[in-house]
């Protein structure tokens, strides 16, 4: 049984830590190429999932829906950069988190005067039974397609960047702005476009989870910290630090939950221990983040040499 | 200076004109937004000073609401004890956090702040004994002896107010200071003080851990005012919103702590309870969605006035 149960939970940490990875691989690139701290990222994950909600009940149809409303995200975020972001390049940190903090807010309530404080999205009625993996191991297929879909764009996303001219040209960017820009890049276009990909992303993750978790307004802030956490481990710019840390941050957070409890239970009160164990399954994701930015303040995998 | 005077007596006339009007409530409100302007101001010193982008002050409010709360509700009602245990438990945890998030610099130290702020959210979140993320409820306020009774909200009012004057005494001395110099030296050019033979490391920290004992003090004076607290002081909204005060009102002013929670709180305030007719009549439901003007004007302010209140203010004097 106890195996059983400890492969089960590593898979909702694969599941929850590539969807983290989605979100996470978008908000480096921003971070990466043009130095901009973006916390409006998580705003776009929950619109995303505002906009499935309406065009899957419009459509009849879940696919349809969620691919509607990847596009729709990724149009509504690039006119987000063309329109406020881009002037906020030059300034400094300081103004970037202000500025986007107030995005935040600003959002929100007018996701709250659209949809409303939250919205449903049922999940598919095909997929909603359970799949027998192993003898004795039942996983819900949901989560499976979560955990295909999320390899599968992890795995576009490595080959766009790695193997495209595109995709250089956003390394070159990650890796030294200045001297890409001297190469004669054009940096603009290319960070909309980046910017646009990013949104998508958002899309893909808000949408995806939405029938997991609930669709309603703010629940973008607190995933957001747990990206940025992401970001930090893996080494700001880096696709495939964001990777790494997001299934890291995921499996830790999930193992964490599910088995912190039980093993406090030992040593103390079964009521201590059940309130206790999550909270410290959610510490020890900063408590990561500590340890690796002491050690290795660039990150994991820096991107820049 | 005269300034100055002139904006004392006002705030020191105010609960008198406001009892004798019969406007209690604004008294309570009025503490409100000077223990927020305790807040800000604290955070001021660290932000505008010393130009080190703290992401986590709601955790040294928070961890000060904590221990004030916890000690009253553990029958220790008094505020000569509760208050500096809450200082000092927030310059300990400002200590810690400033020692290790200080090795880290620009993005880095943006983030490894709000680390550890949430990390004492969920810490705070989990003590099922003090409510966990229901909060704490406490009985009544801190009590103060001398004959004083803090429940009284125009007393309440007075002791607030006193503490608010004493940051912002203490905060122009420490900014005019040898100390203060070279705070500010740092902000403008780290490499050149560290050249200099100045010991940056001990400077910021320090400046750190003044900023989070007056941080605990604001908090266990939240938590006596509003007789509640609950574990979002501590969520990291929370320490947005301490920023925004701050920007709002001006980095690196005097009073951009006060100029910005006095507005913002206002600002939230009048919009959700004054209705105004005309709007009503284009948006019926305005009224709920009052982040929604903040942001904008946050975001206008942001983008358009760099400098906060204190900035227009001082620039159109200069002008």
């Amino acid at each position: 049984m106890s195996w059983i149960l400890i492969l089960e939970q590593s898979l909702n940490g694969l599941q929850f830590g590539l969807m983290l990875f989605l979100l996470a691989a978008g908000l480096t690139l921003v971070f990466g190429i043009m130095d901009m701290i973006n916390l409006a990222h998580g705003s776009l994950y929950m619109l995303g999932a505002f906009l499935a909600s309406t065009f899957v009940q419009l459509t009849g149809s879940f696919l349809a829906g969620v691919l509607l409303a990847i596009p729709a995200t990724a149009v509504l975020g690039m006119l987000l950069e063309v329109s406020i972001l881009r002037t906020l390049y030059t300034r400094d940190h300081l103004s970037q988190v202000l500025a986007t903090f107030a995005l935040i807010l600003i959002i929100n309530e007018l996701v709250r005067l659209v949809w409303g404080s939250d919205a449903a999205l049922p999940m598919p009625a095909a997929l909603s039974g359970p799949v027998e993996l192993l003898p004795g191991l039942r996983y819900p297929a949901y989560r499976l397609v979560i955990i295909g879909v999320g390899l599968a764009v992890a795995l576009v996303l490595y080959l766009l960047v790695a193997k495209t001219r595109v995709g250089m040209l956003v390394r070159a960017g990650a890796s030294n702005r200045e001297m890409a820009l001297a190469m004669g890049v054009d940096i603009k276009l290319l960070f909309t476009l980046v910017f646009g990909a990013g949104a998508a992303l958002c899309a893909v993750a808000g949408s995806m989870l939405a029938p997991l978790l609930a669709v309603q307004v703010g629940m973008g802030e607190n995933i957001l910290i747990l990206a940025f956490v992401v970001i930090v481990i893996g080494g700001i710019g880096s696709i495939r630090g964001a990777l790494v840390g997001a299934v890291l941050v995921g499996v830790v957070d999930t193992i964490g939950r599910a088995f912190l409890p039980i093993l406090l239970g030992a040593f103390f009160q079964p009521r201590v221990a059940s309130a206790a164990g999550p909270a410290l399954a959610s510490v020890m994701i900063y408590l990561i983040m500590a340890v690796v930015l002491y050690f290795r303040p660039q990150g994991l995998f820096p991107a820049r040499g | 200076m005269r300034k100055a005077l002139f904006t004392t007596l006002l705030l020191i006339a105010f609960p008198l004109a406001m009892q004798w009007l019969g406007y209690l409530f604004y008294v309570s409100f009025a503490s409100r937004v000077m223990i927020y302007a305790i807040a800000a101001t604290s955070l001021n010193l660290v932000l505008g000073y010393g130009g080190m982008l703290s992401f986590g002050h709601a955790a040294f409010v928070g961890a000060g609401a904590y221990v004030a709360s916890i000690l009253v509700a553990e029958g220790v009602a008094s505020a000569w004890i509760g208050w500096p245990a809450a200082v000092a438990a927030s310059a300990a945890l400002a200590w810690i956090i400033g020692a290790i998030s200080l090795r880290t610099r620009g993005v880095y130290f943006i983030m490894i702040t709000l680390a550890f702020a949430q990390m004492m959210f969920y810490l705070v979140n989990s003590m099922k004994a003090y409510g966990g993320d229901e909060g704490l409820t406490l009985p009544r306020r801190a009590e103060l002896g001398l004959g004083l009774d803090l429940g009284n909200e125009v007393v309440f009012y007075y002791v607030v107010l006193l503490v608010l004057l004493a940051a912002l005494y203490a905060l122009h001395r420490v900014v005019h200071s040898r100390f203060g110099r070279v705070l500010i030296a740092i902000r403008e050019n780290e490499a050149r003080v560290e050249a200099l033979g100045v010991p940056v490391y001990r400077y910021q920290l320090l400046c750190f851990v003044i900023a989070g004992a007056a941080g605990g003090l604001a908090g266990a004076l939240l938590a006596s005012h509003g007789k509640y607290v609950n574990p979002n002081v501590l969520h990291w909204l929370q320490s947005g919103t301490l920023m925004i005060m701050v920007i709002l009102g001006g980095v690196g002013h005097l009073w951009g702590g006060v100029i910005g929670a006095a507005v913002l709180l206002g600002l939230e305030h009048v919009i959700a309870d004054y209705p105004l007719p005309w709007l009503a009549q284009v948006a019926p439901n305005y009224q709920q969605h009052a982040s929604l003007g903040v942001g904008i004007v946050l975001l206008v302010i942001v983008l358009f006035a760099p400098q906060g209140i204190a900035g227009l203010i001082s620039r159109k004097r200069h002008a």
